[in-house]
């Protein structure tokens, strides 16, 4: 090879770490090397006065294992996610078709849908807090009217978990409805003709073809509303803070309380550990198997 | 060629909104033919064929497909397919399933689907390729899909918004040939709408020319090159089209006139001898002629056509001389007048 045809492989390899190297540094700093640190420190006892910290192998997650309240947690959140995702892409799915077609006031549909995503969490959480209060909040208002007892939503195990997959989807179906609509938005009004000329009906139109045209979406909402369910922090602080008798617990409210609560970092870390291993599976198994059998365009 | 029309078209007028789309369009389609809508674009055309696809209703006037009155009926009620400019291929589905979607929803039975499917296929010379995705396939490629889409039906009216408008010259001039072929053996009626005159006038026995809504003549290719109902017409059709000079340069035609030569009727003759003097301002090599532009203050869109390579410089002064058997004259308002 020639002297010059080397210097500009060089040059171009020089070139793309630069490129490179804003990323890798932020990723490493703010993602890996947590990661690790926290795999690190899951691994050793909790640093107290009498007794410092020590290498104790996997016995934080062996404890974590035997801690009913840990599985309680894990099936809290698995029925969370199970009804929330789900529950809040058919919303979404449903919604932004309806925003999409030829409404009157188009405009202002996807407006009020979008409101819940604009709004704060916590400013969110109050607004339901009053609309859950039992006596004064909304709910029982409404209830009342029709003769029917007051109810503590938030406040006994049987309602509060149910209280709160609510607010999720009242709040995420208008955020993933956007992605749907911008999705939507790229399917050709020629398709629609070309169906109608083979005399599709509108249900047919939207099975065969606008829903494969809109799997990437899907996919990428699926993701997002997975990762949203394990990242579920604020409402909790707001509502229920984790009861009645964990009833509503979810796992980054354990972590929380585990860390910061208890101060018990090393079993924090272990679920931590735990939540990033299953997250990461998860989307693996999404991203492989879903990826194959979705058309890109 | 039989004598019920095919399609008619009755005083048909869409507006969009007060804004003009097409005005009093009345036409008969016979079955069997090739009919060509030719404008330039935003003249309705494109609309006049939504129209009468089902894809917009008219304000007015009455829509009859093989004697039915379809005016409002849906597009799936009026048995015909449709190949659109931009294919409208479902970018998901194979080349086999995009063909045989439409037999699909209306339930046809899988071994006739399949049948049909090699059929149409066959006949586009897609065979092979019944697995690939459209994103996969060339654009001439693509083309021949949504034909195949088209003619699976076997629908006797086959509507076509410009086909050919996304394909290369060179592939146009093929698959041109193609659709006539296809539309001759399998004796459909072909509705179809281009802004491309070479297009019109090769391939369709009638053409329909429109302007800002209206239907400017109707006819075959060679009434519109040879008797341009108006100047629109006149400047529209043939390449180069028609040069219109005023009657008072000539003489003898009245002072208001229009007057219409062809290029191909125009001589070069020697200084002094000719009708007209006019300047060069430019020379364009065709290959087998040369196209010499012309100035000249009463006149526009003057040329001439000389065989094989002769250039001439530009701003050069030379006469012409010209036949009045080959002048068509238009009055004050650009009709033609009969003579």
């Amino acid at each position: 090879m020639s002297a010059h045809a080397n210097l500009e492989r060089r040059r171009q390899a020089i070139y793309g770490w630069l490129l490179l190297s804003p990323a890798a540094v932020l990723l490493t700093v703010f993602a890996f090397y947590p990661s690790i640190a926290t795999l690190w420190s899951s691994l050793f006892s909790r640093h107290t006065r009498r007794n410092p910290s020590e290498f104790v192998g996997t016995e934080n997650y062996a404890d974590l294992f035997a801690d009913p309240t840990f599985w309680l947690v894990v099936k809290n959140n698995l029925f969370y996610a199970g009804i929330t995702i789900p529950v809040s892409i058919f919303i979404a799915l449903s919604m932004a078709l309806w925003a999409n077609s030829k409404i009157s006031a188009r405009g202002f549909v996807r407006t009020a849908y979008f409101t819940p995503t604009v709004l704060p969490m916590i400013a969110a959480a109050n607004l339901w807090l009053f609309f859950y209060t039992p006596g004064l909040g909304v709910l029982d208002q409404i209830g009342s009217l029709f003769g029917l007892p007051s109810v503590n939503w938030l406040g006994q195990p049987q309602t509060a978990l149910w209280a709160i997959i609510i607010v999720t989807i009242w709040k995420e179906a208008g955020f993933f409805m956007i992605f749907y609509l911008a999705a939507l938005q790229t399917i050709p009004v020629d398709l629609k003709e070309a169906a109608d000329i083979e005399g599709t009906s509108r249900w047919t139109y939207t099975r065969r073809i606008v829903l494969p045209l809109l799997m990437p979406t899907t996919l990428f909402i699926a993701v997002n509303a997975m990762i949203n369910s394990v990242k579920l922090i604020d409402h909790l602080f707001i509502l229920t803070k984790g009861g009645p008798s964990d009833a509503s617990k979810l796992i980054l409210y354990y972590i929380w309380e585990m860390a910061f609560a208890f101060f018990d970092a090393p079993h924090a870390a272990a679920i931590t550990v735990l939540v990033i291993a299953v997250l990461g599976v998860v989307a693996a198994v999404q991203f492989l198997y879903l990826d194959r059998r979705t058309h890109y365009q | 060629m039989t004598t019920a029309p095919m399609v008619v078209l009755k005083d048909i007028a869409k507006r969009w909104n007060g804004q003009l789309g097409v005005e009093g369009i009345s036409l008969d389609i016979p079955e069997g033919s090739f009919t060509a809508l030719l404008g330039p674009s935003g003249c309705g055309k494109s609309t006049t064929l939504r129209l009468l696809a089902g894809l917009e209703l008219p304000d007015e006037g009455t829509i009859l497909i093989d004697g039915k009155d379809v005016t409002t009926s849906a597009a799936s009620d009026r048995n015909l397919s449709m190949v659109f400019q931009s294919y409208a291929l479902f970018p998901h589905l194979s080349v086999a399933e995009n063909v045989v979607f439409g037999l699909k929803v209306r339930r046809v039975p899988k071994q006739k689907r399949q049948e049909k499917l090699h059929r149409a296929l066959e006949i586009t010379g897609l065979l092979g390729y019944e697995n690939r995705k459209p994103g996969q396939l060339s654009g001439g490629q693509r083309q021949r899909v949504a034909l195949a889409r088209a003619i699976v039906a076997g629908q006797r009216l086959c509507l076509m918004d410009e086909p050919l408008s996304n394909l290369d010259a060179k592939l146009r001039n093929s698959v041109r040939k193609d659709i006539k072929k296809l539309q001759r053996d399998l004796g459909i009626t072909v509705i179809y709408v281009t802004h491309d005159q070479t297009e019109a006038m090769s391939m369709a026995d009638t053409v329909v020319l429109m302007k800002d809504g209206h239907i400017q003549q109707v006819g075959t290719p060679n009434d519109l090159y040879s008797n341009p109902k108006n100047t629109f017409v006149a400047e529209f059709v043939g390449a180069p089209p028609m040069a219109l000079i005023e009657s008072s340069v000539l003489g003898g035609f009245g002072e208001d006139k229009t007057i219409g030569i062809r290029a191909e009727n125009i001589q070069i003759v020697p200084k002094g001898e000719g009708r007209m003097s006019c300047i060069v301002n430019e020379s364009e090599f065709l290959g087998a002629e040369t196209l010499i532009g012309l100035d000249h203050e009463g006149a526009r869109g003057l040329c001439v056509l000389k065989p094989g390579l002769s250039m001439v410089a530009e701003g050069n002064e030379i006469d012409i001389n010209f036949h009045d058997e080959h002048l068509h004259v238009f009055d004050a308002a650009g009709h033609r007048l009969v003579r």
